[in-house]
């Protein structure tokens, strides 16, 4: 062999062997990257199973306290999600198919809870609706109260929860083809049939995991709810706001709620993406 | 007898076209993509509306500005095969048969007597439970139609009704779409891009060039032109 092909040889093994090394180290950076990030993120979920014994978790199921959040929050979040959906349902589907003035301006408006902190939408609600509010002045008058009772919970909860829904409804009707909206009126179907035939039918995908979602939201709604509803056992105190109250001196039974919207959590992410495969 | 003079503003040029076709009679319209063949008949059938003119179907008025009329598209009565024929995706072939007719709030019995007549007549009676997603282009093509023709509707506007057929099995289906408009006897528009689906279909033949008509008459009048481009182009396919 000579020289300079020998030095080429090694040229080349040098030059593989660096790659080899150099992509090595990066596959391991982001191993260990990725692996720190999950486990800042499981950890402390694992950490709130630790904590409790299973008979202790069982025996708090029982208190009161626990019990009245789980069917409050149960309650509240079911009425707020249908109250989302049947309100916006159509207001989606007119923003995703027709052109009017001031269309931006209704969804600028619809997407402002996402970005709005809860504690100003809360704020906001008890300026409108409290007993001095803008409206709830009004209210007072003929002895109608909603702060500080469990229709002031519904209502955060629709306030925080509603784009959830109807950003993903609308993204949902969008992507439905207008050739079988068109299709369905040649063949004599009236706008709402094809709606109610045509449109919804073909985004129920979207439109169930959006309410899934939404009705997530609404379950684990805490800011805007102890500001304009308060926290009352029973009436207005739902789950977060419970783990909140109890975590002060019964540490099983805000452990115990807080495990049972871990479990709630999983199982949404997991209803959606079935219902999203499903679909799609 | 159909009967349009109609003229729309397209973003490029404008629509702008008088047509009549008779009972029984096939009116084929052929022209460069984007010509607005296409748009002509969602004139027709009522999915867009005309800025101004006339569309008079026997002795209904369908359209008319100066009348200020406006036949919605689900009172026209108008069949409207679309090219890619649009079956709806979350229905059987006989859910999407019956859809017109459900429409039209036909009694249960008529509905699944009239589908089973529709689908035995298209030899679709094997296919009545099955998910418009696994038909074959011919199979989708004949339920299009039958979905359309179980309407009974007083005019035929096919677009492309035999692009998404298989090659081989195209001459068959033409014959049989041509009987079956023949047997309708009702006006008839069908947009092509093929000289076979003219020689097969068509008894006037028409040429649109952006929005306008540039030659109508029989198709040996107008394949005749050879001095127009396009009719050049199309008769070497």
């Amino acid at each position: 062999m000579d020289l300079t092909r020998f030095r080429q040889e090694t040229n080349v093994f040098e030059y593989g062997s660096r790659t080899l090394l150099r992509r090595a180290t990066l596959t391991l950076l982001t191993a260990v990257l990725l692996a720190l990030f999950l486990l800042f993120i499981t950890l402390p979920v694992v950490s709130l199973f630790l904590r409790i014994s299973p008979e202790a978790f069982l025996r708090s199921l029982a208190e009161p306290v626990v019990l009245d959040a789980l069917s409050l929050s149960f309650i509240t979040a079911t009425v707020s999600t249908a109250i989302v959906v049947v309100f916006g349902t159509p207001l989606a589907l007119v923003n995703a198919r027709s052109d009017y003035a001031g269309r931006e301006l209704v969804d600028t408006l619809t997407d402002l809870p996402i970005v709005l902190p809860p504690a100003v939408a809360g704020l906001a609600l008890l300026m409108a609706f409290g007993r001095r509010g803008v409206i709830g002045q009004y209210l007072d008058i003929f002895g109608i109260h909603i702060g500080f009772t469990t229709l002031a919970v519904v209502m955060a909860q629709v306030f925080v929860a509603s784009p959830f829904y109807i950003r993903q409804a609308r993204a949902s009707f969008e992507a439905v083809d207008r050739l079988y909206e068109d299709a369905a009126r040649t063949l004599g179907a009236s706008r709402r049939t094809v709606a109610l035939r045509i449109t919804i039918p073909l985004a129920w995908g979207g439109l169930v995991s959006g309410a899934i979602l939404s009705f997530a939201r609404a379950l684990g709604e805490f800011g805007a709810t102890i500001m304009f509803a308060g926290n009352f056992q029973g009436r207005t105190q739902t789950m977060p706001l419970a783990i909140y109250t109890t975590m002060q001196g019964d540490m099983d039974a805000s452990i115990s709620l807080a495990i049972i919207l871990v479990v709630i959590s999983f199982a949404v992410i997991a209803a959606v993406k079935v219902v999203t495969r499903r679909s799609a | 007898m159909l009967s349009i003079h109609v003229g729309r503003q397209l973003r490029d040029f404008a629509i702008d076209v008088a047509l009549s076709v008779r009972c029984g009679e096939t009116l084929v319209l052929i022209g460069e993509n984007g010509a607005g063949k296409s748009t002509v008949l969602n004139l027709i059938s009522g999915i867009l509306a005309p800025d101004r003119g006339d569309i008079t179907l026997g002795e209904r008025t369908l359209f008319s500005s100066a009348a200020r009329i406006d036949i919605p598209a689900e009172s026209r009565n108008i069949g409207h095969l679309f090219q890619s024929y649009a079956l709806f995706p979350h229905m059987t072939v006989a859910e999407n048969v019956a859809f017109g007719l459900r429409c039209r709030k036909v009694p249960k019995p008529e509905i699944a007597g009239a589908v089973a007549e529709q689908l035995r007549s298209m030899h679709l009676s094997d296919l009545a439970d099955v998910n418009v997603g696994r038909l074959s282009g011919g199979q989708r093509q004949r339920v299009a139609l039958a979905r359309a023709l179980v309407l009974e509707p007083e005019l035929l506007l096919l677009d492309e009704p035999l692009a998404a057929v298989d090659m081989r099995a195209r001459g068959a289906m033409r014959e049989e779409l041509r009987d079956r408009i023949r047997h309708a006897g009702i006006p008839c528009i069908v947009v092509t891009h093929t000289l076979h689906d003219v020689l097969g279909l068509a008894d006037r033949l028409c040429l649109i060039e952006e929005g306008r008509v540039a030659t109508e008459g029989t198709p040996e009048e107008v394949l005749g032109m050879r001095e127009n481009g396009f009719i050049a182009s199309f008769i070497e396919g």
